[in-house]
């Protein structure tokens, strides 16, 4: 079984900081870590190799720097790691990133299946994994919270729905996102980190990909940010201040008044 | 093509749910009229596995055309042959934007979509705009767990596809007064490679991204007897409880019941944070209307964003608001 996870780098803290001049956010400096949902991704994907036996690969679109990233996998179980770096990959949004990686994993070869996070921290927006397999035309299933049985041909999530759960059997190669429910991801052992020290990490460009520089970055994105600012948080505070009953007395004649309550009760 | 729908218009995805059709739809459709005046168009309503019928709804809620594709089967929530239908009808009618709810399938469909058509596509959308002067939807959204608001925009892509948070906006008053035309199209029919093998829906007090009122407990809460005590609380207030990621991280509340970056987004009328200290993670989920901290520490960030400050324990608190509540009974 053939086994792609897809794995970015995101600032280790989302307290950004802005350029007053250009309003960009400033990434120098700011530390980098593994997307915290991929990292159920990769766990789940040596998992599913432990138990059905094949390989997994990570691959991720990133800065060089996101090589010492991908080392990291390496040292929790995947078997090799593929970084997509370019110039002019710079800027991309989710649609230019889904192509991009649509083309690593043609030119890799198409798994029996791909995991992505269900999201990344910095930009929270979800879209990379559908996107990704829309482009590969295959299925995907997104939000997955336990991956109940797969073999070479079928697999059986449990996704979580906006009413609850649902069951739901796919045909592979599909494309499955994963909830941080899924799994409690292991911590690298020595010999792990030395395998990810040892191992090369096979590195593409936009020519080695054979694409466009009008398909990739910010070239290639549909989307344009015109404007960044910080949201405005203050709000009007009231101090409900007094001794525990008092206090509850007042914030409950506070929230009838606004109608947000409608319990009667002595106040 | 059919000349009752005109390209240049501004779309609202339908989707159903278990209970008909979803409530975001509305708040969509009360968005989309005050748009499609400014961009003057039409608005019309996808209605997929719909039935005419159910049209009246949502013409009253703004819709001039509801384009139902009726084919019951489409009702369920399947990201690939709902992607096939849009894809068609985007491809036959040429809208210029279109609205989704960012509900957990909305999301998922979405970027499908929007992939197969080789548009852009804005994630959780908090606010929608028409730039007068380009007449392009102007999309603003949180990123970085709420630290800083985006405004993006689509210049040649088409459609415009946004989704949008369920709660963000309120749904219009309804005017029964109001009618719309009803164009049905045949369904592609097309199978599936994914197959539903059942359901599990959990009860209406654990969907916390309905509920009017949240009652949260943090890591102050104290102990197992004061989060039964929250839980009495929210079922007294018409609401359900709901928890920071350490309470479920440490499996004292389900993973459902999560609010924040990595949990749900929740968008009650009231929302009551017990012993919570406010991370930007967690608040990036919290779209409440009001908000009201309970936390001994004065310096507590989640001061920062409550209308009302309770310094105080929240055991204490939880035992006098109950007094109060349930002696009114
Ligand atoms: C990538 C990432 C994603 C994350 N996603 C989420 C998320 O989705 N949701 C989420 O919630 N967090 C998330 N977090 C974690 C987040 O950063 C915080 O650690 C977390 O929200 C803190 O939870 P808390 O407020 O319950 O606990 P604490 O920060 O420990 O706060 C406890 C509060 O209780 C108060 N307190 C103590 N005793 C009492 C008492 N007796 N009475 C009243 N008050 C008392 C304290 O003063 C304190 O303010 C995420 C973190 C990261 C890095
Ligand atoms: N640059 C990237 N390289 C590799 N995988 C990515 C990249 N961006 C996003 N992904 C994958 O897509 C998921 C969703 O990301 P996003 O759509 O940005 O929220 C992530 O959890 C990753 O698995």
């Amino acid at each position: 079984m053939k086994i792609l996870v897809c794995v970015k780098q995101v600032p280790a803290s989302n307290e950004t900081r802005l350029d007053p001049v250009t309003h960009t956010i400033i990434r120098e400096g700011a530390e980098a870590v593994l997307n915290p949902f991929d990292a159920f991704a990769v766990e789940e994907a040596v998992r599913i190799k432990s138990r059905c036996g094949g390989s997994v690969t990570a691959i991720s679109m990133g800065i060089p720097a996101a090589a010492a990233m991908l080392r990291r996998v390496i040292a929790v179980g995947a078997d090799e790691a593929i970084l997509l770096t370019d110039r002019a990959f710079a800027g991309a949004d989710t649609l230019a990133t889904a192509r991009t990686l649509a083309r690593a994993v043609e030119k890799a070869g198409l798994p029996d299946l791909i995991l992505c996070g269900r999201m990344a921290t910095d930009g929270d927006t979800a879209q990379v994994g559908p996107m990704l397999a829309e482009n590969l035309g295959i299925p995907h299933v997104s939000d997955v919270a336990a991956i109940e049985s797969v073999d070479d041909s079928v697999l059986v999530a449990r996704r979580l729905t906006d009413d609850g759960y649902a069951r739901v059997r796919v045909r592979l190669p599909a494309l499955v996102t994963v909830l941080r429910e899924i799994n409690v991801p292991r911590l690298p052992s020595v010999s792990g980190v030395l395998r990810g020290e040892a191992c090369g990490v096979t590195v593409w460009d936009r020519a080695a990909l054979g694409l466009d520089p009008a398909e990739t970055g910010l070239k290639g994105s549909a989307t344009r940010v015109v404007r960044t600012m910080r949201p405005d948080l203050s709000v009007q505070t009231v101090a409900i201040g007094g001794r525990p009953g008092e206090q509850a007395a007042r914030l409950i004649e506070c929230l009838r008044a606004r109608k947000l309550i409608e319990t009667e009760g002595r106040a | 093509m059919n000349g009752l729908i005109q390209p240049g218009g501004l779309w609202v995805y339908c989707e159903q749910g278990p209970d008909g059709i979803r409530p975001v739809v509305f708040e969509l459709l009360g968005q989309a009229t005050r748009l499609a005046a400014a961009m003057k168009c039409a608005v019309t309503g996808v209605l997929l596995g719909g039935t005419g019928s159910q049209a009246s709804d949502l013409a009253q809620a703004g819709a001039d055309t509801v384009l139902c594709v009726e084919d019951a089967s489409l009702v369920a929530a399947d990201e690939l042959r709902h992607t096939g239908e849009l894809a068609a009808l985007v491809q036959q009618y040429r809208p210029a934007a279109l609205l989704l709810g960012a509900t957990a399938f909305g999301r998922s469909l979405a970027p499908r979509l929007a992939a197969r058509l080789g548009t852009g596509l804005t994630a959780d959308c908090t606010q929608l705009d028409i730039d007068p002067e380009t007449g392009l939807l102007l999309q603003t959204r949180p990123a970085f767990g709420g630290n800083l608001m985006a405004t993006i925009v689509c210049p040649n892509g088409r459609p415009q596809m946004a989704t949008v948070r369920p709660r963000v906006f309120t749904a219009p008053r309804r005017d029964p007064s109001r009618a719309c035309r009803i164009v049905t199209e045949r369904s592609a029919a097309t199978g599936s490679p994914i197959e539903l093998l059942g359901r599990v829906t959990l009860g209406a007090e654990a969907a916390i991204g309905d509920a009017d009122v949240l009652v949260a407990v943090g890591q102050g809460i104290g102990s197992a007897e004061n989060i039964a005590l929250a839980e009495r609380l929210a079922k007294k207030l018409g609401g359900a409880l709901a928890a920071s990621r350490p309470m479920v991280d440490s499996g004292l509340v389900p993973y459902v019941r999560q609010v924040g970056q990595t949990g749900k987004t929740v968008s009650p009328r009231l929302y009551i944070a017990l012993g919570i200290s406010g991370a930007i993670q967690h608040m990036a989920g919290v779209a409440a209307q009001t908000i009201v901290a309970v936390n001994t520490d004065p310096d507590a960030p989640i001061f920062q964003y409550a209308h009302y400050a309770v310094r105080c324990d929240c055991g204490a608190f939880l035992r006098e608001m109950l007094d109060r509540i349930e002696e009114g009974e």
